[in-house]
């Protein structure tokens, strides 16, 4: 239930952003955030929240796993 | 097993493995690890990584998923919070199957109930402002990782100055229930396996007491089969050494200080109490209450709701399995009367919980 996933910004208005993975979209708050994030950037998503930021390989690294062991529905 | 067709870094993988068996062998005993994190647990079983563990090393699940250590009591009252007029309560979807006492939300919600799935809280939060007659309990339950996004809501929610949004919260910590289980004599474990998201909110820092006043290593490990693996090489190599430190395999993500942010939204809203968990029982400061300022918030403060005693269902080993002292397939009601399709107890129900992913790759 408390699954993190990768996503990639696709856009920020205050602290009310877009998130996108595999196509799907998801508004991500990032008040939690403690470091600046822009268009592009990569961040773990939990519960609508980014919870923190993550270069892009790692990201890509770290989804490759939660694509096998998850269910799309779980994921997004 | 599924890694040697299917995964990209088997020699990787299989070099650790070689690693670990010799550092095992090195080290000359046996040493137990326990994961407290779902989706550890669901990675080591998909990936059939105790299949390659050495002998003398083993590997034991613990309370991972929050769903599965809220106890009955919690679900009663979630349930009692539906039965009330003008309510909707919404809730994360695994919530929904867990067997109560004497119903489930799921229940209820065939025989009438608004209860509404949602995704973030902040979808509560919305609910609660399209439905200003109405009241909005959000079913608040999670770790470290979850708590700063239901904080966050409240905060949302007074901003928007709403009064019909509310949270029912059995919020719960993490390294505190470690300490009980590192000082259980009976489950002799050597090490643990750090939660990996729980850890970006509270920093490795937060384990620093149980590395250096209770003497077991910890590390914070990624999902990947070879960041597990390589996680348990770095706790069989403290435990050859005779040493116990507080180690980050999770780099990508966990930072010692953790995220300072969520932890202040955190504070800001909750403040710390003793939690009742299913199969632990009642851990002093381990869970999070809504603090009394912002107690119309707060369904335990705000609202009187009547519920029955509660009861676990008969012959489940839950409680067993969080503590890590049975396996599920030692529970005499795995895969025969609890399956996936019909569970029982609370962590088959679960998509994290030990008994879901032991039914689904462990037979
Ligand atoms: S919150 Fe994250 S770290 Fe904790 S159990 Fe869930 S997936 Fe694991
Ligand atoms: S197999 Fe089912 S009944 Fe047994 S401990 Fe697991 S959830 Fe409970």
């Amino acid at each position: 239930m408390c699954l993190g996933v990768p996503m990639k910004l696709v856009s920020i208005d205050g602290t009310d952003a877009v998130a996108e993975i595999d196509g799907v979209q998801r508004e991500a708050s990032l008040m939690l955030l403690d470091e600046e994030v822009a268009v592009g950037d990569f961040v773990i998503v939990h519960a609508g929240f980014a919870i923190t930021r993550l270069d892009e390989a790692e990201a890509l690294e770290t989804l490759s796993i939660m694509r096998e062991v998850f269910d799309p529905e779980d994921m997004a | 097993m599924k890694y040697q067709d299917e995964y990209r870094d088997r020699d990787l993988v299989q070099g650790l493995a070689e690693r670990l068996r010799a550092c095992a062998a090195g080290a000359g005993r046996a040493m137990t690890f326990m994961e407290v994190c779902g989706t550890h647990t669901m990675a080591i079983y998909q990936y059939g990584l105790r299949g390659l563990l050495p002998p003398e090393v083993r590997l034991i699940s613990g309370p991972g998923c929050p769903v599965c250590v809220t106890p009955n009591t919690y679900l009663d009252k979630a349930i009692a919070c539906c039965r009330l007029p003008d309510t909707i309560v919404a809730t994360f979807g695994d919530m929904l199957r867990v067997p109560g006492s004497t119903s489930s939300l799921m229940e209820e919600r065939a025989r009438g109930a608004d209860i509404r799935i949602v995704y973030s809280p902040l979808d509560a939060v919305k609910i609660a402002s399209a439905n200003p007659d109405r009241r909005v309990v959000f079913l608040g339950v999670g770790f470290e990782t979850t708590a700063p996004t239901i904080a966050g809501s409240i905060l949302a929610a007074r901003t928007a100055g709403l009064a019909n949004f509310l949270v029912l919260s059995a919020h719960k910590t993490m390294p505190t229930p470690m300490q009980a289980l590192a000082a259980d004599p009976e489950l002799a474990i050597d090490g643990f396996i750090c939660p990996a998201h729980v850890s970006t909110i509270i920093g490795a820092d937060a384990y620093l007491p149980l590395a250096e006043e209770f003497g077991r290593p910890c590390v914070i490990t990624g999902f990947e089969p070879a960041d597990v693996l390589q996680g348990v090489l770095m706790l069989a190599g403290q435990v050859a050494k005779g040493e116990s430190r507080v180690e980050i395999q999770y780099r990508r993500a966990v930072k010692p200080e953790g995220n300072r942010k969520a932890r202040e939204i955190l504070d800001q809203v909750f403040t710390p109490c003793d939690a009742e968990w299913r199969g632990l029982g009642t851990i002093p400061g381990s869970g999070l209450r809504i603090r009394e300022e912002f107690a119309a918030f707060d369904v335990e403060q705000s609202l009187a709701l009547t519920v029955e005693p509660s009861c676990e269902p008969a012959g489940c080993r839950c409680g067993d399995v969080l503590k890590g002292k049975i396996t599920p397939f030692d529970c005499p009601l795995f895969a025969t009367v609890c399956t996936a399709d019909a569970p029982v107890g609370a962590c088959m129900v679960s998509t994290e919980g030990t008994c879901a992913a032991a039914y689904k790759y462990g037979r």
